[in-house]
């Protein structure tokens, strides 16, 4: 269960936005990296983002390059969960292997600032007052296994291998 | 079962029907990194606790993004990845050798390869009929050790091309057609698959550009058959041997099917700060541009020169514009050389710059001046893509970046002649 205050974003989030080009010789050290996490998105975010807050998206969060550095400084951040209507096909990938967990979600109600509880085994997530319940896309099995691990790095060096059954 | 490229490729990996939607464990051919993505994926496999590759000559280390380096924290990036190939064998492409993937279609890919890369243009290695895909430095980690990674096989939306180009329009503007028409998430997980009579007679080129551009739409990977002009491009590559017969079956199940007439479209510009934000060029144009660059994994191929060149000759790039251009590889630098198009573009007030990423990720050699326009060949015009969120990026087909070159402002390469 995950309960945190909303950092809400809109459309076409790119990774470009998260973690910029122009920080590109930070890529070897995350911790400076992070604290730019997102600022050409939200000039706020950076300095005020909370262990266990939720960053709530539109369409098609993480677009564009396949830099794994985006979800670890989100990570780094504190944010403990991602929901977008939809994303980016390497995002999400690069999202669940590093244990960023994230919901596919109907996110158009959800605004700035409220406190969401979510269950990530179920895909439901509700606001506090209990107002509204939304249904997620679930995450596929063998995707949730390597959550489960802490990503595919502890996942591959328990099983030696995937999976998928 | 009927067949798409992608259905093929993967079944004959995985030795056995795969179905779209079904998640599978794919032997891969190359796994490959660069240097933006390589340092991490380095450590994750020092975490894994795996130092040795699967195969020495199927994994490859780029140094294109930051090359030559300009600064020292990637000067020691870079010194991570050299260690790690002298320490592992697998092979490295340092600076002036050219972008991942111009050098994965000229040198190592074959037609029926699975590829994976850390970064998101792996797809462009498609145009070779192989299901090449862009993924982070984590799978690509453990790829590099295992020798395979997992995938949902993915459906596919064809793009069936006819006609001609009309003159002064090229692949370039055909795609960024093709991605304003189902925009930047219209084919999100899904492969694109371009075929029809105009693919059987465009230069590969011009498919490189195609593929490339694939993951713009959202796409895991862009494909293209092979055929005689993909065995003929191999065989000027010195690697005729490489050529295998790779096509979809007639009748093999699209999620959704394109039909496009080549002659329907006529140069096309993407403006800020979205790739599917698309516009003919005569409705931009006359946009005053500070810098124009020629190059990238997109359009940085000889063909690409050739014609920016054959504009370039005998005009003068714009007082107060700036012209970079960059060739996709030292083989490209090297045939733009012995063509005397280096010379042309040099004397028309060109800036070359070593092959390479060059400006396009913002992080060197190009980067954009607060409230500045570039007019760039590369495949992405994101906020903040060239370096400076206080930028303007349109993006547009070398002929319209050369000739706007030439104004200063985005114009309209079929007034060349005029």
């Amino acid at each position: 269960m995950i309960s945190g205050r909303v950092w809400r974003f809109g459309d076409d989030i790119s990774t470009d936005l998260i973690a910029p080009g122009r920080l590109f010789h930070l890529r070897t050290n995350l911790p400076e990296l992070a604290k730019h996490v997102l600022e050409d998105a939200d000039p706020d975010f950076p300095k005020n983002v909370r262990p266990g807050d939720i960053i709530v998206a539109g369409r098609n969060f993480g677009l564009g390059s396949s830099r794994e550095h985006a979800p670890l400084i989100i990570k780094m951040s504190g944010i403990s969960a991602v929901l977008a209507k939809s994303f980016a096909r390497i995002f999400y990938r690069n999202a669940i292997n590093i244990g960023l967990p994230l919901l596919e979600v109907d996110t158009d109600h959800i605004q700035d600032g409220i406190v969401l509880d979510i269950d990530l085994n179920k895909g439901i997530v509700t606001d506090k007052e209990k107002t509204f319940t939304l249904s997620a896309i679930p995450i596929p099995h063998f995707m949730i296994r390597i959550l489960e691990e802490g990503g595919l790095v502890p996942y591959i060096k328990k099983y030696g291998d995937f999976c998928l059954d | 079962m009927k067949e798409t490229l992608a259905i093929k490729i993967l079944s004959s990996h995985c030795k056995k029907q795969v179905k779209a939607g079904e998640l599978v464990v794919v032997p891969v051919d190359w796994a490959i990194t660069q240097d933006g993505t390589g340092p991490l994926a380095v450590q994750q496999m020092e975490q894994l606790g795996l130092d040795g590759v699967f195969d020495q000559k199927r994994v490859i280390l780029f140094i294109d993004h930051s090359a030559p380096s300009p600064r020292k924290e990637l000067s020691d990036a870079h010194r991570i990845l050299r260690s790690f190939a002298e320490k592992t064998g697998a092979m490295l492409s340092d600076i002036g050798e050219g972008v991942c993937h111009q050098r994965l279609v000229e040198d190592f890919v074959r037609p029926a390869d699975v590829v994976i890369g850390a970064d998101s243009h792996t797809c462009t290695s498609g145009a070779l009929a192989a299901f090449s895909t862009g993924m982070g430095s984590t799978d690509v980690a453990v790829g590099m050790a295992l020798g395979k990674t997992w995938m949902k096989v993915p459906e596919t939306i064809r793009i069936e091309l006819e006609g001609e180009f009309s003159p002064w329009t090229y692949a370039k503007d055909l795609m960024l057609f093709i991605i304003g028409k189902i925009r930047a998430d219209g084919a999100t997980y899904m492969a694109l698959e371009f075929g029809g009579p105009a693919i059987d007679s465009m230069p590969m080129s011009d498919r490189i550009t195609l593929t490339n551009m694939a993951v713009e739409a959202g796409a895991k990977t862009g494909l293209i058959a092979s055929d005689p002009v993909c065995r003929e491009y191999l065989k000027e590559h010195g690697r005729g041997d490489d050529y295998q017969e790779v096509f979809p079956d007639p009748g093999a199940e699209y999620s959704r099917a394109i039909e496009i007439d080549l002659a329907d479209i006529g140069p096309t510009v993407a403006c800020p700060h979205r790739v599917d934000n698309i516009c003919s060029v005569e409705k931009i144009a006359g946009k005053k541009v500070d810098q124009v660059y020629i190059g990238t994994c997109t359009n940085g191929r000889i063909d690409d020169l050739r014609v920016a060149a054959s504009i370039l000759k005998g005009r003068r790039v714009a007082r107060n514009t700036r012209l970079i251009v960059v060739p996709a590889s030292k083989r490209t630098f090297m045939q733009a050389m012995d063509e005397g198009i280096i010379r042309d573009m040099v004397e028309a007030g060109a800036v070359i710059l070593a092959p390479g990423c060059g400006p396009c990720v913002g992080i060197h050699e190009g980067i954009l001046g607060e409230g500045e326009v570039c007019l760039s060949t590369q495949n992405r015009n994101f906020l903040g893509r060239m370096g400076n969120t206080k930028g303007y990026i349109y993006l547009a087909s070398p002929a319209t970046a050369a000739f706007s070159a030439t104004r200063g402002a985005i114009a309209d390469p079929r007034e060349v002649l005029s």
